[in-house]
């Protein structure tokens, strides 16, 4: 078994057969004429004749995946018909007395190399387009038919790069995946594979002879291609495949539709995210907002303190990508098993119960206020709310409004432009706070339940030791109970309360939670769909 | 002559697709159209010439329209590079 890394370009799995795509080798030669304008005639009527199979593709492509792919074979027209690159071809014939073809490849490799060196990697990938106007040519000058997938087994198609019109001509149920060494995340290979839906993979480093004919699986979610797979891993693709599968289904029968059970009850139904690369996720499962974007990662992945700037325009990103839906930002919850060296933080016998999340933020506000700032300014570009994390008292929460006031203040004075209704709400994953949760209500916009946690100080069980398993019961009563009573003291306060903890992914518990009044539920974006479709089967 | 200038807002510039609008919105003038950036420049007419200038998004480009409608074809291109670019 061989294991090649690429990029993915669109992820997915393909198990079968690998074939190489090769194109018919054009040899241009270098022929001397004396007739120059029978050679111009040749291209001229080339020309044509690709420019009418360019107007075919398009109309194919059009059919196949819309006009954004199709957009290409029409700009491809162009570049036939653009003046400096007949003007090349032409004078070189006439100039140096030679053939169609090698004026045709001369030409063309100048053009191509103009691309491939700016600096600019979209345009850099336009050098294939050069590429493949002039293969086009030289095939109808030479007479060379057209290659394509002839077998008649759907296969994994390896090749050094497609060009569009190789893409598109393909018979598309004959294509498992494409796998390229070359190609980029802009090249139209890329662009038909988004769209036909099938996993793509570039940059990988192959040897067409220890390839060909053996099968393969793509993994687009690692990019990575496995050739001559053992039975076992087979088997595990297999299965991992119809899971893929089986979440389309579900994608396409849930996707835009509302989370609400038979009788017309509604809940929210969020997702969690730790960046934002995550956002794209979210997006594909159909999740309507983000219930949980943990701001630690913009901390853990750095030497020193991130910058206002820097916390702003990721806030930004996020917001703007999710347009106008609900992105629920906690802020920094670290301490406990997340530690970061430049925090100084001391060591502790007991982290969980320790200096962590809000007691960090408040003993040094300095480090909280960077971060709130960033988050209200960030405010203006969609619908944000801010969480706060390890509330343990009303005190608290007045420590914060408090400081969160002083932000304010000094924003306006600074006469930056930030939103001041940003709803704030507050994580219950202490039972401190489920206990006062009556008078917590009253302080803030909304509860959202971290059950990891609370789970942890209700049942007093340190889910870091795996010795204790036996007595970890995640369905414990206790904590069942526990969310009952926030949800009961959030609606008589007329706030809502949500769960964005693992329990809140657990599908077996979800008619409990919908019974008990729970208002949002925020789970990892693959659990959106299958929770969407328990509460839809509710009555 | 008619000279304007133009900043690209486009995230990813003048690349194909816009470039093939553009050309074709050119050719239907009767103006010549020239487009600078910097030091280089291209004749919107032609395909290659307008890639060849790799304006991205930010840049600032110059288009000199001349012609007996010179007045009436830079307004139909700065229109169109407003919308698409």
């Amino acid at each position: 078994m061989i294991k090649l890394q690429g990029k993915t370009v669109f992820s997915g799995i393909a198990i079968g057969r690998i074939s190489v795509f090769k194109d018919p080798d054009i040899a241009v030669k270098r022929e001397h004429v004396d007739d120059t304008e029978k050679e111009w005639k040749r291209v001229t009527d080339a020309k044509a004749e690709a420019i009418n199979e360019l107007g075919a593709l398009y109309d194919i492509a059009m059919e196949q995946v819309g006009e954004s792919g199709a957009e290409v074979f029409s700009v491809h027209q162009m570049m036939l018909e653009d003046e400096d690159f007949s003007d090349s071809i032409k004078n070189i014939i006439e100039t140096e007395k030679v053939n169609a073809e090698y004026a045709v490849a001369t030409t063309a490799d100048n053009f191509a190399e103009m691309f491939a060196s700016m600096d600019d990697d979209y345009m850099k990938a336009r050098a294939a387009d050069i590429k493949d106007i002039s293969n086009r040519l030289l095939k109808i000058l030479c007479g060379v038919k057209r290659s394509g997938v002839s077998d008649n087994e759907p296969s994994i198609i390896a090749a050094d790069d497609l060009s569009p019109s190789e893409t598109v001509r393909m018979d598309k149920s004959k294509v498992l995946a494409f796998v390229t060494r070359h190609g980029s995340s802009n090249s139209h290979t890329a662009i038909l594979a988004r769209t036909m839906n099938i996993p793509a993979l570039i940059g990988v480093d192959f040897d067409d002879d220890a390839v060909d004919g053996k099968t393969g699986i793509v993994d687009g979610s690692e990019g990575v291609i496995y050739i001559d797979p053992s039975e076992e891993l087979l088997e595990t693709y297999r299965k991992k495949q119809e899971e893929l599968l089986r979440q389309r289904e579900m994608l396409k029968a849930l996707k835009g539709k509302p989370t609400e059970t038979k009788s017309g009850r509604k809940l929210n139904l969020y997702a969690n995210i730790g960046g934002v690369s995550d956002v794209a996720y979210v997006l594909q499962n159909d999740a309507e907002g983000i219930g949980l974007f943990r701001s630690e990662f913009l901390y853990l992945s750095k030497e020193d303190y991130p910058s206002e700037e820097e916390q702003f325009k990721v806030y930004k990103t996020v917001l703007q990508n999710m347009a106008g839906k609900k992105v629920i930002i906690r802020t920094l919850d670290i301490g406990a098993d997340k530690q970061i060296d430049y925090f100084k933080l001391d060591h502790e016998e007991n982290p969980a119960m320790g200096f962590r999340a809000i007691r960090i933020c408040l003993e040094r506000p300095e480090v909280f206020k960077t971060q709130l700032r960033a988050l209200f300014r960030a405010g203006l570009y969609g619908t944000a709310a801010i969480m706060y994390p390890m509330i343990t008292s009303v005190e608290e929460i007045r420590e914060i409004k408090s400081i969160v006031e002083e932000v304010k203040a000094e924003l306006t004075a600074q006469n930056i432009p930030f939103n001041p209704d940003i709803e704030q709400g507050i994580m219950i994953e202490t039972p401190a706070a489920v206990m006062i949760s009556d008078l917590l209500a009253k302080e803030v916009d909304f509860f959202s339940i971290g059950t990891n946690d609370l789970t942890q100080y209700t049942l007093a069980i340190d889910r870091q030791n795996s010795k204790l398993d036996r007595f970890y019961n995640p369905h414990h009563e206790a904590v069942l109970r526990m969310i009952e009573l926030v949800v009961k003291n959030a609606h008589k306060e007329g706030i809502w309360a949500g769960i964005c903890g693992e329990l809140g992914a657990d599908t077996t518990l979800t008619e409990r939670f919908v019974n008990m009044g729970v208002d949002e539920l925020s789970v990892s974006p693959t659990f959106v769909l299958p929770i969407r479709e328990k509460i839809r089967a509710m009555e | 002559m008619v000279k304007f200038n133009y900043v690209i807002t486009d995230e990813v510039g003048i690349h194909a697709r816009p470039a093939g609008l553009l050309v074709k919105t050119a050719q239907q003038l009767s103006s010549k159209v020239t487009i600078s950036k910097g030091d280089k420049s291209g004749d919107a007419k032609k395909i290659f010439s307008i890639m060849g200038l790799c304006a991205k998004q930010g840049d600032e480009i110059t288009v000199t329209v001349e012609g007996e409608n010179e007045a009436e074809d830079a307004k139909t291109l700065e229109a169109f590079l407003k919308e698409n670019l």
